[in-house]
């Protein structure tokens, strides 16, 4: 037995249940999400939200959880069978996985180090599309279909400068491994030498989770529900939870690319300070996208894809051509 | 009483030399003999033109004649067959309604520019030319007219039925067509009847000029509706898609239609007033407004002028919750979520006023023919004035964060334009018309319940895009707080119901002294009070535009006929024209821009 618990087994199970109580933790959080945006909504719209199961209404999550897993789970009699029970598990597992990368501390994350980093990022973000893109064509709907389309073309259009955003840090950091981009945070956080790319991603990650104002795919006031007007029950719940674990993995990327991630004052002398510090950052973000909501009508469609292409694409790449240059006159100096 | 009474005396208007204007136009030009002038107890110069000579006439006073009548305010049609007190007028079976509008006419001559051609048809099978190649919006007119009353139009592009389903049998605004669910058949919805009525609802894209395919693509044909979150109650429009370009559209109304004509040939005129309100459920008490005037121009009812400032301040205070409940959605649809959580409680704080006034929020039905309800509750001012002080500074707010946005700016200033001459040439009335900068409201054109003594700006826009008729309707809400405090400060005393013995309900003070008023006053409260026979009408600058009542009495206890323009009708009828060739985020603006009820549609 002895012999089974070798310190590199036991090293394992470890980083195991690590994993596992990061993935639980974002999935709770981001399904607790739904309480935290309704309520502050409600705030902002001098309405009260839901205020009625348990404490402040906290117990609404758990209520939506029990109806939405026994509702029954009903397939409309035209859908592409496989297609539609698979898109909303690629929504749900690539926004899922997306979170392997980040530190949430120093010693906190489950593959924080990996050497390709950002760019499985940018891999998951691509494969994310399927989702609504699956999800819209299975369902054999016009307005899913219409979604879908609207998805494709926005996501394609958004995460061609989003990687270009990012790639200021990534030349600052020389490294495309997460944990490093922390560290070289050390002095100062990239917000500052990376404004410009700061905002350009983080358009580009409100329009990969398709939140406000970049929801055209799922635009209520003219597709209905967009891709997955068709679904309904756990499948529904899952695109709406995928949705909700995009905005916590968008906001944790914006914090660490940009932020210092878990780096704050005095957090080396108190390591305990380094998961508040990402916490607290994280969801300022988190309620910064709510907030947007709250605020913003939704452009249209057209003017979505002029904003990325003619306004986003070439401010990225004044900044990654700004960076280089900066880059190359300290070395030459 | 004057129920037996002969039909009215002629109207001074038709002592010669004292003749209406396009009257003495139409006699010089086509002769006195071509016409027949019909009295009536509202002001609009109504003819009988023969058949044959309809489409004459009609062309000459769009095209031909000085300061030309453009714009078809109404069209429809009365089943005459059963009509007693017709006095004089051509022998008709059917008769056939044009209302024509001339605006630059009415704002000069302050609410002459108005004129109704009749023309007389008969048989079982009425039939007459199509005008739609003279006005573009005549054709859902007609469609009604022969949904309705089975009238045919020769030469119409696709005269089917409009407010009832396809399948349907007979033609319900015909006198032998019974008026009470007791008088049919049970309703049974068995598997083929449904099948038949969802085999009706299948849109044919050929029965409408569509292709199904260009040259090297299909085209999608999507249902917008009858239940869709941006089509503002059970409204269909069937979408040729090229992409998300949208090729051409048909708009599919009726699924909200009540027979509310029909209603009021059953009601008593008094009992009438509370279908009234659910026309445009959203304007309230505005709806009863032109109802009771129509009647009492009828009655010959001469208001006090604490009535009348009272049914004004009331019919102002439901333009604003209508116009806030339409700002509220227009953000909403432009994709912003919080601004209508603001203007609910707005509306809700007006609602308050109304219902510690009328008793009732949304339909008080608390007008009356010869007064209102009640008089006005002791400390209304104090509530009314709260009001007035509260809703400008939101007013700025909602400018300042919603209209003022960027983004709601580019999704909607240039987006869904038309300009004047398209706007009257499809019969657009109300911020819809004022948005492309033509000055016409009612209230200052021809003012009725005593406008004339208020002070207010009319808002105009000056591109007539989306854009314009959000800020123009911002702008009225400020005007109509406006006109609230002028009523506010300047309330007259005096009785809140006429002394006329067709007031009704009658005073109830004087009911006991005698045995006159009594039987009087019985009579009013039990059969409803008779109308002496006589047609009149009344135009009024509602919330969504011009809403008129056009009202036959026959001497009796209910109306004859009673005719609701709507505004939204026509306005409807406008969106292929304004939406061809633009993408469905802007059809949505567009709807949103509109501002119409289904229920003031489809009645």
């Amino acid at each position: 037995m002895s012999a089974l618990f070798t310190p590199q087994v036991i090293a394992a199970l470890i980083a195991m249940v690590k994993a596992i109580v990061i993935l639980l933790g974002v999935v709770i959080l981001a399904a607790m999400l739904i309480w935290v945006e309704r309520r502050l909504l409600g705030v902002w719209q001098d309405r009260y939200g839901p205020n009625r199961v348990g404490p402040f209404g906290l117990g609404q999550v758990v209520a939506d959880m029990i109806k939405i897993f026994f509702k029954e789970d009903w397939m409309p009699p035209f859908v592409d069978k496989p297609t539609f029970v698979i898109a909303p598990m690629v929504a749900m597992t690539t926004m899922m996985l997306g979170f392997v990368l980040v530190p949430v501390t120093p010693t906190w994350g489950v593959a924080p180090h990996l050497n390709v980093g950002i760019l499985l990022f940018f891999a998951l973000a691509g494969l994310a599309v399927y989702a609504v893109m699956l999800g819209g064509l299975s369902s054999n709907s016009k307005y899913a279909l219409l979604g879908g389309l609207r998805s494709a073309a926005q996501m394609l259009s958004y995460e061609v400068f989003m990687g270009v955003a990012a790639m200021g840090v990534v030349m600052c950091t020389g490294s495309f491994t997460l944990a490093d981009i922390v560290d070289a945070q050390k002095g100062c956080w990239f917000i500052v030498p990376q404004f410009l790319g700061f905002c350009t991603f983080s358009l580009a990650a409100i329009a990969t989770t398709h939140r406000h104002p970049f929801d055209l795919p799922e635009a209520e006031q003219e597709l209905a529900a967009g891709y997955h007007t068709e679904y309904s029950g756990m499948k529904f719940g899952m695109f709406f939870v995928a949705e909700y674990v995009g905005v916590v993995l968008v906001s944790a990327l914006l914090t660490t690319l940009y932020f210092g991630g878990w780096r704050g004052p005095f957090v080396d002398q108190l390591p305990w300070l380094a998961f508040p510090y990402f916490f607290v950052k994280t969801s300022i973000f988190i309620m910064l996208f709510i907030l947007l909501r709250g605020a913003l009508p939704r452009p249209r469609y057209d003017q979505v894809m002029d904003g990325g292409w003619k306004f986003c694409l070439p401010l990225a790449l004044l900044n990654l051509l700004g960076t280089g240059a900066y880059l190359l006159w300290k070395q030459g100096g | 009483m004057a129920a037996d009474d002969a039909p009215a005396a002629p109207a001074p208007a038709t002592v010669p030399g004292t003749l209406p204007e396009v009257v003495r136009e139409l006699y010089a030009r086509f002769g006195e003999n071509a016409f027949l002038l019909q009295p009536t107890k509202d002001d609009v110069p109504t003819l009988w033109v023969g058949k044959d000579r309809l489409l004459e006439v009609l062309s000459w006073l769009k095209t031909g004649i000085a300061r030309p009548y453009r714009m078809l305010l109404d069209l429809h049609a009365m089943d005459e067959r059963l009509r007693r007190h017709r006095g004089g007028l051509p022998p008709s079976d059917f008769t056939v309604f044009y209302h024509l509008l001339s605006v630059e006419r009415d704002v000069q001559t302050r609410g002459r520019g108005d004129v109704r051609i009749k023309v007389a048809l008969t048989g079982d099978k009425p039939g007459l030319q199509s005008i739609t190649r003279l006005f573009a919006n005549a054709n859902w007119y007609e469609r009604e007219t022969w949904d309705l009353f089975g009238i045919d139009f020769a030469g119409h592009p696709n005269l089917y039925r409009i407010l009832l389903p396809r399948y349907w049998k007979g033609h319900p605004l015909r006198k032998d067509y019974p008026a009470r669910a007791t008088e049919f058949d049970p309703y049974m919805l068995d598997a083929a009847r449904e099948d038949a009525e969802q085999e009706a609802l299948l849109f044919k894209p050929e029965e409408w000029g569509m292709q199904r395919a260009s040259d090297d693509h299909d085209f999608m044909f999507l249902n917008l509706g009858p239940n869709h979150p941006s089509a503002h109650g059970a409204f269909r429009i069937v979408l040729q898609l090229d992409g998300e370009e949208i090729v051409d559209c048909v708009p599919d109304i009726g699924y909200h239609h009540r027979g509310a004509e029909k209603m009021a040939e059953r009601q008593s005129w008094h009992t009438y007033i509370p279908y009234t309100d659910r026309i445009d459920y959203l304007g309230g008490v505005m709806n009863n407004l032109p109802y009771v005037l129509t009647v009492e121009k009828l009655a010959g009812i001469e208001v006090p002028d604490r009535v009348k400032t009272i049914r004004i301040m009331m019919t102002e205070f439901f333009r604003i919750t209508s116009h806030l409940l339409f700002l509220g959605t227009y953000v909403q649809d432009v994709g912003a979520m919080t601004p209508i959580f603001f203007m609910f409680t707005d509306r809700m704080k007006a609602y308050d006023v109304i219902e510690a006034v009328t008793g009732f929020r949304m339909h008080p039905a608390w007008f009356r023919i010869g007064g209102v309800a009640q008089d006005l509750p002791r400390g209304w001012d104090k509530l009314v004035r709260e009001f007035v002080e509260w809703l400008p500074r939101r007013l700025d707010e909602y400018e300042k964060a919603a209209l003022k946005n960027g983004i709601l700016r580019a999704r909607t200033i240039d987006v869904a334009q038309y300009n004047a001459e398209e706007a009257v040439e499809w019969g657009v009335t109300g911020p819809g018309l004022r948005a492309t900068g033509v000055n016409y409201d009612l209230r200052k054109v021809r003012p009725y319940s005593g406008y004339e003594n208020f002070e207010f700006e009319v808002p105009l826009g000056r591109k007539g895009d989306a854009y314009d008729r959000a800020v123009v309707r911002l702008e009225e809400m400020r005007q109509s707080v406006r006109i609230i405090k002028q009523c506010l400060d300047n309330m007259p005393a005096g009785p809140y119901k006429a002394d006329h013995p067709l007031t009704c309900p009658p005073p109830r003070e004087r009911m006991l002294q005698d045995i006159e008023t009594l039987i009087t006053h019985f009579l009013d409260v039990s059969w409803g009070p008779v109308i002496p026979p006589g047609e009149s009408s009344q135009l009024i600058e509602a919330t969504k535009g011009i809403n008129s009542y056009y009202c036959v009495s026959d001497g009796s206890t209910t109306s004859y006929r009673t005719r609701i323009r709507t505004p939204s009708f026509p306005h409807l009828q406008m969106i292929p024209y304004i939406i061809k060739g633009s993408m469905i985020a802007d059809l949505i603006m567009l709807l949103a821009s509109i501002d119409f009820v289904m229920a003031d549609v489809d009645r």
